[in-house]
Parts: structure tokens; sequence; C-alpha cells
């Protein structure tokens, strides 16, 4: 019955979503005579918005109480589960992920429709209309072709469990950070689609649609800096980024995103860079579209891919098409009724921001075609996989002088500067950078690319606090806050990445028990190997004390698990942090004569790479309070002026 | 637009307008260009044991190698760690060694994928192990076996 009830909720949010279209295009076309439709789109968004959270709590209710008579529950669950896993078992199969995003898209819909009452009714209706229709694609997916609340019958006796890998609390809030930052960029894409509908591509279209695309910006931030983390320890391969077409897939739309997070800003500062801000609207959304599409249709193998489905894949790339062939046909029929914004010469701020979208699109092109060339060669039946000697070289040519440019354009002034007025700032970085390369390359003597990065990680933290000097700190806006970490958490991001990748250790070893091994400056010593048991698994322990140059010893403890439902062995790494780095350790199969197969890694500064990451969503959460906060005051004022005027006229 | 906007610092700016934008079209395409350039070279192709024999690719070349792990060729080497084994499709066989912790479910008689390069001697050295990852999860290059030995390596990696 409950189940039913979820069903229902979904059918009516979909109902209210087609009214909300067909309403919100009859008052676009239409607003002099139609002016009361706007009255019954605005509650159906909100309405959409409750429907949706409703169905997918339903969802989340059958799958902690394991209800084995629906089917989605009895194929991906099992009553032996911890509790936090059966919660986050909804979302972890397919079609609970794709109520879940539908959930937050409506409530996304919902929030928009409510608050938002800058922009002239026209362009609201508009982009309402649009959200709505991007929204009825993805529920017409959900009804016909993937129905979570579908029943069983008879029910199951037992469920079929969840895939052990996915059993970590990390991962379980993994895919809900990526799918809030697609969904804010899908609702910037309908901004993006109202305002170029309505040809309001105003600063105050940029302010609406800003929070929207920060806010997706940065749970894409926390979502791949977190997922690169989870690759890290639970794979137990010691890398931090695979290229992996699912990391891929999230990492497209951040690029996007940082691009027209920028470039948005810089319409909302300087009434510029107009059609480009648009432009980046629709292929931000675009890449979320192709990003779920590549992990939801399992087209291209990867280690993440658990939901392989042709049928599925095709819906989405038919989606796919429509939303974005649609937007670009509208993009070009009105693009040339986006009038040039503001002028600016190519030393400002502003030629700095256009320089770095064009890297970062660059960037973004190489990713995209890195992706999807298996997929381009698989159709001449030539089966290739692409990895880091494609990624890494090819995205750095055009990262490395991105990362250059964004150390100096924030020293820079709006529309017109000269090089000449922050001669000083740049001497500083140029000599900071030239000293950092030559000792790395005379004491280090390591690759080309983490030279290079570790120089440049040098020069982008310096310059990133650059912008702070001579201003007084307490005054300074909380936006301009949130800038200064976010470039400083790149280049501590960077400078951990081009760390591990030059100074890692690896020692590899079959280790007798009571014998003792060296990685870097660790002594690790194998102490025994005892069973132990889970809720749901079995493993073998080994249990290591390792010291650090001959200091106290710590004990930490990898771990091989057997799960029993589904059979599966992982590796369960374990790791040691310091200041400084990182031990890393893995415990492999028995290799004879009382041996046990040791993999050690040290790992100079490998935090600072996620550390980074967090510091640069912790920049992005400032700016967006900074921005929020100075909106509502300036909301506040209005209003205020607005009761003083009608008080003097009375 | 305002007086302000047409003075003298900005008397270039249109020039300069048209200036980002060539400098646009040149990145990208350079990106595209680069792009295919590098994916050519740096691909890996994945290969079956027999192509792998007829036609080998240069020594030192990143390819894949896909097949069965042939029962009875697997050999640990004194140091616990080296495992050398034959990877075959029926119709070739290519001896493959690997220094590291295989995956959790790789073993005699199941699917492999194998990342890494020939070694002038005809050995493949493999940098990467890949087995069956989950229960729904087939390598995707298996796919290209012959029929049999597709459905063996289903059997084996779904049972």
């Amino acid at each position: 019955m409950i189940a039913e009830l979820g069903l229902a909720a979904l059918w009516l949010a979909a109902a209210l979503a087609v009214l909300q279209l067909v309403f919100g295009t009859i008052f676009t076309l239409k607003s002099a005579e139609k002016a009361e439709f706007s009255q019954i789109v605005r509650p159906a968004a909100a309405m959409q918005g409750v429907l949706c959270a409703l169905s997918f709590l339903i969802l989340t209710w059958l799958f902690a109480r394991t209800d084995l008579s629906v089917k989605l529950v009895a194929m991906n669950s099992h009553s032996m589960k911890p509790m936090i896993f059966k919660i986050a078992g909804t979302w972890g199969n397919h079609e609970g992920s794709m109520l879940l995003w539908v959930t937050v898209m409506a409530m996304a819909g919902a929030l928009i429709a409510l608050i938002e009452r800058r922009l002239p009714e026209r362009t609201m209706m508009a982009t309402l209309a649009a959200q709505a229709f991007v929204g009825l694609g993805f529920y017409a997916f959900l009804l016909f072709s993937s129905n979570p609340f579908e029943r069983l019958d008879p029910p199951a006796l037992e469920g079929m469990g969840l895939n052990p890998l996915l059993q970590d609390i990390g991962l379980a809030f993994h895919p809900p950070t990526l799918y809030f930052g697609y969904v804010g960029l899908s609702v910037a894409f309908s901004f993006a689609v109202g305002a170029l509908l309505t040809r309001q591509v105003t600063p105050d279209f940029a302010r609406a649609m800003r929070p929207w695309v920060l806010g997706a910006w940065i749970f894409l931030t926390v979502g791949i800096t977190a997922g690169s983390y989870w690759a890290y320890y639970e794979l137990g391969w010691g890398g931090w980024w695979f290229w992996d077409p699912v990391e891929n897939a999230s990492l497209m739309p951040w690029l996007a995103a940082t691009a027209l997070l920028h470039s948005v800003s810089v319409l909302a500062a300087r009434d510029a860079l107009r059609a480009w801000t648009i432009m980046l609207g629709v292929v931000a959304f675009s890449m979320s579209m192709v990003g779920t599409f590549l992990v939801r249709s399992g087209i291209l193998t990867s280690v993440h891919a658990f939901a392989v489905d042709p049928e599925r894949g095709s819906f989405l790339l038919a989606l796919l098409a429509i939303y974005i062939g649609g937007a670009l046909l509208v993009f070009a029929m009105r693009a040339g009724s986006v009038t040039e914004g503001e002028r600016f010469s190519l030393v400002s701020r502003e030629g700095a921001l256009v320089v770095n979208n064009v890297m970062l699109s660059a960037i973004l092109g190489v990713v995209l075609l890195g992706t999807l060339y298996p997929l381009l060669t698989e159709a001449f039946d030539v089966r290739v996989s692409v990895g880091p000697p494609y990624f890494n070289p090819v995205s750095a040519i055009f990262a490395l002088p991105m990362l250059l440019v964004m150390a100096v354009g924030p020293l820079l002034r709006w529309r017109h500067d000269s090089a000449k007025r922050i001669r000083p700032e740049l001497i500083l970085i140029a000599v900071l950078g030239l000293v950092t390369l030559a000792g790395v390359v005379a004491f280090a003597g390591i690759a080309v690319l983490p030279t290079l990065g570790i120089a440049l990680a040098v020069v982008v933290i310096v310059a990133s606090v650059m912008p702070l000097r001579g201003r007084k700190l307490r005054l300074l806006p909380l936006a301009t806050w949130g800038m200064v970490i976010a470039h400083l958490g790149i280049g501590v991001s960077l400078l951990g990445m081009a760390s591990e990748t030059a100074f890692t250790q690896e020692k590899l070893a079959a280790v007798k028990v009571g014998d003792t091994t060296q990685v870097g400056p660790w002594t690790v010593k194998l102490d025994r190997i005892d069973p132990v048991a889970g809720p749901n698994w079995t493993a073998l322990e080994g249990v290591l004390e390792a010291s650090y140059r001959g200091g106290k010893p710590v004990t930490i403890d990898p771990q091989s698990r057997n799960f029993w439902s589904p059979p599966q062995e992982t590796n369960e790494s374990a790791l040691i942090t310091r200041w400084n780095g990182q031990l890393y350790a893995v415990l492999g199969r028995e290799a004879g004569e009382g041996r046990w197969q040791l993999r050690l890694w040290w790992k100079p500064l490998v935090t600072l790479i996620w550390i980074g990451g967090m510091m640069v969503a912790l920049g992005g959460a400032l700016a967006l309070i900074g921005r929020v906060y100075t909106d509502l005051r300036r909301r506040r004022v209005m209003r205020k002026a607005v009761e003083r005027r009608s008080e003097a006229s009375a | 637009m305002s007086e302000e906007a047409t003075s003298h610092p900005l008397k270039k700016a249109k020039h300069q307008r048209l200036a980002l934008v060539v400098v646009a079209v040149i990145v990208l395409v350079a990106a595209a260009l680069i792009a295919t350039w590098a994916l050519r070279n740096q691909a890996s192709f994945f290969y079956v044991p027999s192509e792998i024999v007829s036609d080998p690719p240069p020594a030192g070349q990143a390819v894949r190698l896909g097949g069965m792990v042939e029962a009875g060729s697997l050999v640990t080497k004194p140091d616990g760690v080296t495992i050398d084994f034959v990877v075959g499709d029926g119709d070739a066989r290519v001896p493959v060694e690997y220094k590291g912790i295989v995956p959790d479910l790789f073993q005699e008689g199941s699917g492999v994928v194998a990342e890494g390069r020939m070694l002038a001697n005809g050995t493949f050295r493999a940098d990467t192990l890949l087995a069956k990852h989950d229960e729904n999860y087939i390598p995707r290059e298996l796919q290209d076996m012959t029929a049999a030995q597709k459905q063996a390596a289903i059997e084996e990696t779904t049972k």
C-alpha cells in the first residue's frame, strides 16, 4: 500500500510538471492577456517539490524496513545489512538514484518558485517552464522504464544485498553529493534558457543564477574530492585519480561549472560576457547530462560501473539529445539578439577570466574527447582504452598556463589595467617560481610534470593571498575571502598531487609473521594475522606495527574481507596519517612458507590533495554565504524604501 | 554606451575583443589537434592472445591483453609477490608476468584483462590485472572473444 502511495505521488508530481510547463509557456508567450497564469505556475512548482520529497521518503522507508515485496528492495537490499546502509541503499541503485535526482530537481524548482523575486515575471515563468521541461524527461524515464516502486509477487524471502564496495559510509553519501551538483546546474540551465527566451541576459539574471552555480560547484567539488579519497583508500591501489570514465563524468561538469562560475561573476559585476555565460550554462548542464549518461548507461567499462543496461542508456541519450539540441537551437536563434556587453581591454580582470575560461574549456574538450574516444573507435570495431599517458600531459598543457593566469588575474583591476601597475607583484611571482623550479631541478631530479607542478603550486599559493595586501582584513567582503581561500586550495591541492607523484615510495614484499620490511622512512613489522568478523563479512586482518624513523610504533590493521551477500572479496587498506604524508598498507594473499603479501606506500604530502579540495569547497561556501547575505540585505533595504514611500504618500 | 566606455583606455577595446576571440579559437583548435594526436599515440589497444601472437604491437607500447587464465599455468616465484601465468583464447597462448597483489577474483580458468606491454622476449609484463569486479560486471573486452570462449568467460564470471 505504502509503495503505491509513493508511485501515486510521483505521478501527481509529473502531472503538475505538465501544468507548470503548459501555463509557464503560455504566460511567456502572451503575458499581457494571461497574467493570472503565473498564479498557477509557482504553486505547481512548490507542490511538485513536496510530492517528490514524499515519494523519496516513502522509498527510503521501504528500504529501511526491507520491504521485500518491492522488487527494487529485494534486488538491492538485505535484512542483515546495517541500518545506515539500508537507508543509503535507497539511492545506491539505478531507480533510486534517478528518483533522488528528480526529487532534488523538483525541490530546487520549488525553491526558485518561492523565493526568486528579482527577475521579471516573464523570465521567471520561462525559467520554470524550462525546469518543468527538463524534469518531465526524468519523470518519463522513472515512470515508464525504471519504476522504483514495482512490486514483486510473491515477495522475496531475502534480499540480494548491496555490492560490498558500495557499503562504505563515504560512498553512501558520494552519489547524492554529485547529484546535488548536477541538479544545481540544471537550475542554472533553466535560468539561462529563461533569460535567453525573454531577452533578459542582465546582471540581475546573473545574480539570480549565481547562487545555483556556486552551490552546484561546491557540491561537485566536495563530491570529486570525496570520491577521489574513496577510490584512494577503498580500491587499495594507492592511486587517487584514475581518469576512469565515472571520475571524468564528475570532472567535466566541474570544469564547465568553474568556467560558468567565473563568467557569471563578470556578468553580475560588469555586464560583460553575456552570450558566453549563456553558452556555458548550456554546456555545464550538458556535461552533467553526459555524466549521468556515462554512469547510468554503463556504456563505458569502469571500476565504478554497477548498473549496465543499454536500454536505459538509449533513453538517457535521447533525453540528452533533446535538451542539448533544443538549448543549442534556442541559443542559435536568440544569440544574435543578445547585444554586446560592456567592453574591457585585454589586460584586465575580465581579460584574465576570459583566458581562464578558454583554458578550462580546452581542458574540458580534452577530457571529453579522451572519455568518448573508446566509444568512437568501438564503432569501427577497434577496442582501446585511454588512460593517464593521454590525460596527464595533454590536460597539463592547458592547466599550467591556466594556473599562471589564475595567480595573476585577481591582482588586476576590472575593465582596464596595465602590467606596469602590478610590476612588483609580477616580479615577486616570477622570481619565486623560477627559484623553486631551479631548486627542484637541482636537488630533487624528478619528472617534468611534477617539477612544474611544485613550482606552480608555490606560485599559486603565494599569489592567491596577494589580493589581501593593503586591505583591511575585517572589512573584506566574504566573497573575496572565498576567492582567496579557493585559489589557495587549488595551490595546496596541486602541491599534494605533484609531491605524491614525484616522491611516493612503494614496497611490495612477502613477509613472514614477526619479520619487518622498510618503505621510505618507515619500518613495518608484521605482528600477526587475525581472523575477524563483521555484521556481513569475515576477514583476515594483518596486524602491522609501523614506526617512523625508529619512533614509537603505531598499530594498523589492513584486512582482506570476504562478504557473503553477495559473495565478494575486498581489500581494506589501512593508513597512518602524519602531517607530512601517509603510510598506506594493503594485505594480499598468503604467499607460501608462512609469508603474507604486503604492499606498502609512503606518500609524502598526499593529504594536501584533499585538504586543498576541501579548501576550494570552503571558499565556494564563503562566497555563497557572502552573496546570499548581500542579496538579503539589499532586499530588506528595498522593502524599507518602499514602505517609507508608501507612508509618505499616505 | 556611456561617455566613459568609449574614452581613451578603451579605444582599442573592440580590437582587443577580436583578439580575445581569435586567441580563444586558436586555443580550442590547438586543444582539439593535440588531443587527437595524443589519442592516436597514447590510447592503448586491446588484444586477444591470437592477435598479439600473429601481429604483435611494438615492444614497450602500452596495450591491454584479455583472455582466460590457463588452468595449471599459475606459478608464484620465490619472492612471493611475482607470478607467471599463461593467458589463452583457445588458439594462442601468451606468457604473462605480474608483480603485485592479484585482484580478488583472479584465478586459474577465469577471465582476465591485463594492462601492460610486450617484452622483446615475447612475454607480456602486466602492470595491472583486472578480474571480475562484481557479480554484474564482466570486462567489456571479453565480448571480443569467440562465442564459445565468451560463454565460458560469462559462466566463469557470473557463477
